[in-house]
């Protein structure tokens, strides 16, 4: 029998919520790594048991963590579970905490400036991982998304790390940090093209490679950013929030931006507002049912700097029609006073029939439907702010 | 045998309890004794100190014999009573909430 396996990051750390494919009772495992901010995990899609994990903390910098047995066990990749770690003989070296920017003569670029928030250039600084993001053909291959905004690529296991820096030659020095940083947030991989890869990055826009990620270019045109960009037009600058696709329609992007929910039909070559009816169209998340391309959830958030739903109820919306036509989703979830957050990576659809989605907020309450959105209980009410959320169809 | 005192998020990190025990070659200074330490727990490289300009991170401490040698030399001498393991060297994460 199926069954589905939620990895939930969140700022005090990670906890993994398990369920038969009823999705009606539910074990929760943790807390991993308590104390630690874990932003986000992540299961390879060929390795399923193979999940990667981003451990950080402003005190004593970022961990890696991998476990190949599902969360039950975890290790700093290069360091094996079982193996000895308290002689220097033959260890390994910590390389997995690693992230240097590539400023090598032959492959890297200089370690250049970027936007401050007061417009002052400031060079680039390794602060955290945010998102990782597994290969969906090589268990051992991972890309990771980090503050400041740059893409690294790992091809043993999360063990050593190497910036794809051609990334920061786009314009870098406009760049600049969104009110959570300078982020790398999104890496979507093109799983009808494996040197496709679009990155999203607050606030700089949207990027994309079409050879492994050694060569890439903005793909902005159509945003529009006129409270926060001088040229609202500007190729590169913008606060995209999130970006998602379904896989069998791999050149429908949808993007939730700072403000605005955009539609792109060619591969992100342009792009158009399809917010409609939503009742704000702010909002940090993102997704796309796992059976109906055309059928995408966002979370709509009030905003400037509220950053709490409108009215004080929490209202996921559904569109059937791949946007402009939005119904709210109330079911089960709280309808007063309600003033919590869903961040950008705190969203995930399982592939089960019905389709499943969950959500989880910053007050630390984890939000389910089994049935596409219908209706709506709360598996857990009580962990920590809640980063991130993803979800493991397990066959 | 220099003693050095971790705070529990990298005592879980190193798998160790208590205090550790660290034989520093030459000069006993805070930078021979991180270099010992990251030596036996290379898990801990990039936690106390930048991997690449090895300073240390802003939100951890130095203390020892009642002193913060937070902002000292990193090839200063330490203590006497550090350098002849009768007082601890710790590590500490810095009082900023958490």
């Amino acid at each position: 029998m199926s069954s589905v396996r939620l990895l939930v990051g969140t700022k005090k750390g990670a906890f993994i919520l398990t369920s038969d494919g009823t999705r009606k009772q539910w074990t929760v495992n943790g807390p991993h790594f308590g104390g630690w901010e874990l932003y986000h995990l992540k299961g390879s899609p060929v390795e399923p048991n193979r999940i990667y994990a981003s451990q950080t903390s402003s005190w004593f910098g970022q961990i890696i963590q991998r476990s190949d047995d599902g969360g039950k066990t975890w290790h700093q990749p290069g360091t094996p579970p079982g193996e000895p770690t308290t002689t220097p003989d033959g260890m390994p070296k910590g390389e997995s905490n690693k992230f240097v920017y590539d400023t090598s003569p032959e492959t890297g670029k200089p370690l250049t400036t970027h936007q401050h928030y007061d417009g002052t250039q400031r060079p680039w600084e390794f602060k955290r991982v945010w998102h990782l993001e597994p290969s969906l053909t090589e268990p051992d291959t991972v890309y990771a998304g980090i503050e400041d905004a740059a893409l690294f690529r790992s091809g043993d296991g999360g063990q050593t790390w190497q910036e794809l820096s051609g990334l920061r030659d786009v314009k870098g020095n406009l760049w600049q940090p969104g009110a959570g940083g300078m982020c790398l947030h999104t890496i979507v991989q093109d799983p009808s093209n494996p040197r496709r890869i679009y990155v999203a990055i607050s606030a700089a826009g949207t990027f994309r490679t079409d050879d492994g990620g050694k060569t890439w270019r903005a793909i902005n045109r159509g945003l529009k950013s006129k409270y926060e960009l001088p040229d609202p037009d500007a190729e590169v600058g913008h606060c995209v929030h999130r970006i998602a696709m379904h896989p069998t329609r791999p050149n429908v992007l949808f993007m939730q931006k700072h403000w605005d929910v955009m539609r792109s039909d060619d591969a992100g070559e342009s792009w158009h507002e399809i917010s409609g009816n939503l009742p704000t169209d702010f909002g940090f998340p993102i997704d796309v049912h796992a059976h109906e391309p055309e059928t995408v959830y966002v979370v709509p958030i009030k905003s400037d700097s509220e950053h709490f739903p409108p009215d004080g109820k929490l209202r996921v919306y559904r569109s059937r029609t791949g946007g402009n036509e939005w119904e709210a989703l109330t079911n089960g979830l709280p309808q007063r006073d309600c003033y919590v957050n869903v961040l950008r990576d705190a969203m995930a659809v399982d592939s089960l029939d019905p389709c499943g989605i969950y959500f989880g907020t910053s007050g630390g309450q984890v939000y389910g439907s089994a049935s596409a959105g219908d209706s709506w209980t709360a598996i857990v009410r009580d962990l920590p702010a809640v980063l991130s959320v993803e979800v493991q169809t397990l066959l | 045998m220099i003693r050095v005192v971790l705070p529990a998020h990298l005592r879980t990190l190193a798998r160790v309890n208590g205090e550790v025990t660290l034989d520093v070659k030459g000069e006993v200074t805070q930078r021979a004794v991180l270099d010992a330490l990251e030596a036996r727990y290379p898990m801990l490289h990039g936690t106390i100190r930048d991997h690449v300009t090895l300073k240390r991170r802003s939100f951890v401490r130095f203390f020892a014999c009642e002193q913060d040698l937070s902002h000292e030399s990193p090839d200063a001498p330490l203590p006497d009573a550090v350098a002849m393991g009768t007082e601890p060297f710790l590590i500490v994460g810095a009082m900023a909430g958490g």
